[in-house]
Order: C-alpha cells, then structure tokens, then sequence
C-alpha cells in the first residue's frame, strides 16, 4: 500500500490479509489462492504489509478492551493515512471487528468478506467459473459464527458452492443454528475448559456424517479447528477441509 | 354494595397492592444496574417486540414447544376478557356482566371454554415433558431444587385454574337450565357441557355452592398466580415485552467499545494532550473495568436476568456445554437475577451501606464458566426473547483482564504477543508479507 501511495494510486479496495492470514502456514495458502483470484479479474487491490496490525479481535473478546482499542486506534490511524474506502478480508473475525466496532472509534469503511466480493465479481461477469474440479463432490458448508450469526452472512459462500456445480450437503446445524467450531472468543489461543469433548471435535463429527468430501469454511480459524478435528479422526485421507477462495482458485487451475 | 363485593374488594386491592410492591422492588433492583441508552430506533423496537414477543418470532423454531406455548399464550392472553368480566362481576354484584353483548358473548366464552382445555391440555403435555421424558435441557444441574419446582407449581397452577374456570362454567350453565336465581341464559359450553351430567343429581343449593366456591376459587387463584409470577421465573409473561424492545438491536458480532477506555486510549496516543486537564475536568468515575457484581452490569442486563423463564435453549444450543464444560448461559442469567435479588434484599434489611462481601463472579459464576464461552452467539440466537448472556460474560471477563489482571495465562501471552508484534503469536511485524514471496 505504500508504495501504491508513493505511486500517487489509489486501489480499488483493500485486501486486510489478517494474522492468521499472514503467519499461519495454512491460512496462508488461503491468501494466496483469493490474490490469486483478484490478479485474475484484475483487480486493482493493497495489501498493508508490515503496517498491518492485529484488528483487536482476541485481545476484545478476551477482555481486554484496553489493548484491542490500541490496536483499533493505530489501525483506524494508518487507514485513514491511506484514505481507505473499501476493505476486503478473508477472516471473519477482522471483518466483524473492522465493520462493527472500528466505526464507533473513527474508522468507516466498506467493509466485504471475501465471499462476498467474489459473489460480486461472478455477477458482475468478472469472473467466470467453471464447475470442473468439484462436479458432483459432496460439500459441506461450516458457517463461521462471526460472518454467520454475527453479521447475517450466509448466502454468498453458499452461492460460490453452487457455481461450482458441487452438491451442497447441509449438516443439521448450520446458518442461524450452526454450531461454533470452538476458536471464537479467544479460545483458539488456549486451551479448551475441562469438558467431556473437545468442540472442534464434536462439529468435526457432524460434518463427516453428511458424508461429504470436502468441508468448506471461510475463516481460516475454523479451517485450523476443523483440519485438527478431521486429524483426531483419523480422516484426512479421504475428507478435505478448504476455504471457498482456494476451491474457486483450484476450480480455475489458478 | 354488598359484603361479598367489600370482600372482594379487600382481596383485589391486597392482591394488586402486593403485586405492586414487589414490581417495585424488582424495578428499584433492574435500576441498580448502570444506565446504557436504549432509546434509540423507536420504530424497529416496536417492530422487535412485536415480532418477537407479541408474534412469539423466535418460539417457533422448535416446531413442538413452540406450538405448545403458543396456545398456552393464546389461551392467557384472551382468557384475560373473562376475568375482565369477572372482576367487574365481583366488584358491582353482577353476574356474567358481559352478557349484554347477545350472541357476541356466546361466541366468546365458547372461545375461552375451547382455549382453556388447549391450556389445560398443553400444561399437561408440559408437565410430562419436564418430569416423564426428562427432556435434557429440563434436567440439568441448575434446575435441580427450586427451579424445578417452580415451573411445576406454575403448570400446576394454570391446570387447576382452567380446571376451576370450566367447572364453575358447568355449574353456572346448570342454574342456568334450572332458571335458578339470577343465572341469566348466557354463554356457550363447548367444553364444559361435557362436565354438566355430574350435577345432575345435585340440589340447586348444592348446584349453586359450587359454583359460588369455583368462582371464587379461580379469581383468588388468579390473584394468587398474580402474586407467584412476580417471584417466579414465570415473570417471563410481563417481562418479555419490555426485554424485547430494549434488546440489542446491533450486528450480534458488534460488541461494546469501553467509553471510559476510548477516552484513556485517545490521551495515551494524542501527544498534545494534557493529562492533567481531563483529570481535572472529568471526575465521573466509571467504577470497575468490566463487571465484578451484578450491580456493575448495565439495566437491561439486570432486566434479562429477570425476563429469563430458564427454558434452556440458550444452553442446548452452546458448543461448550454440549461439549460438557461448566458454561451453561441459562445459569449465568440464573446467576445474575440471584445475586441482584440478594442485593435488593440485602439493601432492604441493612441499608445502603452494607456490604455482603460477596460478587456475581467467584460467588456465582465461576471462572471455569466465563473463560469456557467461544462468543459464538449461539445462546442470543436461541433465545426467544432476545436475552444477551454472552454481554454479561464479556463483562466479567473485563473484570478479571482489566482490574486483576487474571487472564487464563495463554491469553496473557496472547495479549504479549498483540502488543509487542501485532499479532497473537510470537511472530514480528516484519514477516507480514512473506505470504508473498513464498511458493
């Protein structure tokens, strides 16, 4: 982005890649498959780089609001500088937090997920896609709750499935109802509560028994918590779990 | 006016004085909460209440309890005509006033005898689903002791008053047919005909006592169920039309930005400012950092705790207590309407000075519970009037982080890492983008 402003540029929205997005070697691989998607339409996109900072998400839901207003703060600051307008991210949790508790302390953006951007880009016939790669797979979707019931978000990653000519095979508790997969509220930090199952385990199981081939996700959290339940039984042979940005990215041989 | 409507009188004034100072007291407790502004957005609160309350929106999503409870509504809200009707009956002498209204009138009480034995019925239903099928969110460990028994007193007491009311109608239609005294012809029995041929063989006095016995036994059982709700979790059929319309009406995932911190937050990054300057300008203290007691939650936190009828669908929908941890939201709402009773009560006997030494948290809501919640949402989304457990357990959490510095240690460590390298793990700010250069 800084050199985007050195340049005198101004992109068309601005990819917020996330922590997880950044450092974790999975999520990782999710950031690379949608920029690849926005290289392919030709999207003129930033990326922050070093000036990206932590959104506050786990530091807030974890309780401490000094530190997550901090990091708002120096955010909001530093997308400002760069007079952002729209905001693109592939973690639900920077979306929740950038979209609802960032425009109370200064900063207001358009703020997408990128499911949604990507649903905007086939309608607007940016982007074609074909079915190929996952005709006929068994797919089922795990609703994160931070794009789900935390923001009413539950048609556009169903909609990208359904261009992918797949079979969508709901588990019993999905939109309003579905069923968390144990990172959220800063638990993806420690360890679980005693209990008598780990929760990512338990979601884990449900999905396998739609009998699907691949569970999709659209936040790299769940993605870890579901990829580790998937290890636990035994199933990473023949179950994949996938972000709906590397199957869009895959169906086009990206 | 004769003595029996000086009696009753007496009864209704004790009664509705009674209810009256216990809604008081419970008002005087919700407002020991600290204020937050929920006076916004007229419209769509109205339109929340009416959905959600009035419509019962949210009830319907489990297909049986939800049909259920409805009738049992139904039944509440219009059978409420009749004891309209008799109230005035008992205050002025008359008998069945309404009955001026001809034909009107029959079809009325034909719709209160059909929907009393639909109460009865679902009540009944209700009681075997609570103590023969053991439905689980019934069972569990909060709801052992006193919470158990008062939903069965509460269904108990609505089967005995439909019982009361249909029986009084069936005596009442008796007199009727004999023309005995005053029982004017008015009414239809639907249900209740089917009760009659037991009196059959009854003297018209005999007739007459019970009827005059069921009628005051049913209005005093009213005033008496009246009086029990106000103490009971019951208080769900006053209370949720106000918790409705004060509900959080923002994106569920949008959680509070700390006012007091924002100020703090904005002096500590602004180089210009003066601290001493708003030292001295603002001196309203915001008391603790999140919340320690019940009275450090806000007003509607307080007035969700007392809408809360400890159905349970908040706690059958939670990922950690499916998953067997100690976190149940209907007990942290449990919890919170104890632990502020016990402080309204406190207040009443020793006065506003006394302090209990004890707190909401530790005292009732463990640390266990607080650090087990994925703030997923799930308990909001399931609750049928709108009820926010997860904001009072954010807020205890706040406690915990904010004034004592008592994270899980691994969130401590996670709160390290935001700090130094703006991230929750160990990794420096200045590998962010090599996402980009690797294969």
């Amino acid at each position: 982005m800084a050199q985007m402003a050195a340049e005198g540029k101004q992109p068309d929205v601005l990819f917020w890649v996330g922590c997880a997005g950044s450092f974790d070697d999975r999520a990782k691989k999710i950031t690379k498959a949608f920029v690849k998607i926005l290289h392919q339409v030709g999207l003129s996109y930033a990326v922050l780089g070093t000036e990206e900072s932590c959104t506050g998400d786990p530091a807030k839901r974890g309780g401490n609001e000094f530190l997550f207003q901090m990091q708002a703060m120096m955010n909001i600051e530093v997308l400002n500088a760069y007079e952002i307008k729209r905001i693109v991210t592939t973690c639900p949790h920077c979306f929740n937090t950038i979209k609802n508790e960032y425009p109370e302390l200064g900063g207001e953006y358009e703020v997408v997920h990128h499911t949604q951007l990507i649903q905007e880009l086939i309608e607007n016939g940016s982007l074609t896609i074909q079915g190929g790669a996952f005709k006929g797979k068994k797919i089922t979707f795990h609703d994160p709750c931070y794009l789900g019931r935390a923001n009413n978000v539950y048609d556009a990653p169903r909609s990208l499935m359904q261009k992918l000519d797949a079979e969508l095979v709901e588990m019993k508790r999905c939109r309003t109802n579905g069923l968390c997969c144990g990172a959220g509220g800063a638990q993806m930090f420690k360890e679980p509560e005693k209990g008598a199952k780990d929760i990512n385990v338990e979601r884990t199981e449900e999905a396998l028994s739609t009998g699907a081939d691949i569970i999709a996700t659209g936040c790299p959290f769940c993605n870890t918590m579901m990829t580790d339940g998937i290890k636990s039984k035994e199933r990473e042979g023949d179950v994949e779990v996938l972000d709906l940005a590397e199957m869009i990215a895959q169906a086009q041989d990206l | 006016m004769g003595v029996p409507n000086l009696i009753f009188l007496v009864i209704l004034l004790g009664a509705f004085g009674l209810f009256g100072k216990n809604l008081m007291r419970i008002r005087r407790n919700i407002l020991l909460g600290r204020d937050v502004d929920r006076t916004d957005q007229a419209g769509k609160r109205w339109y929340t209440l009416f959905r959600v309350a009035l419509g019962q929106g949210k009830m319907v999503t489990r297909p049986i309890a939800g049909f259920l409870h409805i009738l049992v509504y139904a039944g509440f809200l219009i059978i409420n005509i009749e004891v309209l009707e008799i109230v005035l009956d008992g205050l002025f002498g008359t008998h069945r006033l309404f009955s001026v209204l001809g034909g009107t009138y029959d079809t009325l009480i034909a719709c209160f005898e059909v929907l009393a034995l639909l109460v009865l019925v679902s009540c009944a239903i209700f009681l075997v689903r609570r103590n023969v099928i053991n439905i689980k969110r019934f069972g569990m460990k909060e709801m052992s002791g006193w919470p158990k028994s008062d939903a069965n007193l509460i269904l108990i007491f609505e089967i005995v008053l439909m019982s009361a009311l249909l029986t009084m109608n069936a005596s009442d239609a008796v007199l009727q047919a004999r023309g005995f005294g005053h029982y004017v012809t008015a009414g239809s029995f639907p249900v209740s005909e089917f009760i009659q041929p037991i009196f059959s063989g009854l003297t018209d006095d005999s007739v007459f006592a019970v009827e005059r016995i069921t009628w005051w036994f049913h209005i005093i059982g009213i005033f008496g169920f009246l009086n029990y709700i106000i103490v009971s979790k019951h208080l769900h059929i006053m209370f949720a039309f106000p918790n409705t319309y004060y509900s959080n009406l923002e994106a569920k995932g949008r959680f509070t930005n700390m006012e007091a911190v924002t100020s703090e937050v904005k002096m500590m990054m602004d180089p210009t400012a003066d601290p001493f300057a708003a030292d001295a300008g603002g001196e309203e203290d915001a008391g603790v950092f999140g919340a320690k007691d019940a009275t450090d939650l806000n007003w509607v936190q307080l007035l969700n705790a007392y809408t809360c009828t400890e159905c349970g669908r908040c706690t059958s929908e939670c990922p950690a207590n499916i998953t067997g941890k100690e976190l149940s939201p209907r007990k942290i709402m449990m919890d919170t309407r104890d632990r502020i009773e016990e402080i309204g009560s406190n207040l009443d006997k020793h006065g506003a000075d006394y302090i209990d030494g004890k707190s909401l948290i530790d005292d009732y809501i463990s640390r266990e519970e607080i650090w087990a919640c994925t703030s997923c949402n799930a308990c909001t989304q399931a609750c049928p009037v709108n009820i926010d457990p997860l904001s009072i357990i954010l807020d205890l959490r706040r406690y915990a982080v904010m004034e004592e510095s008592s994270a899980p240690t691994e969130l401590n460590m996670m709160f390290t890492n935001v700090e130094n390298n703006g991230a929750p793990w160990q990794m420096p700010a200045a590998d962010r983008l090599n996402w980009a250069e690797e294969e």
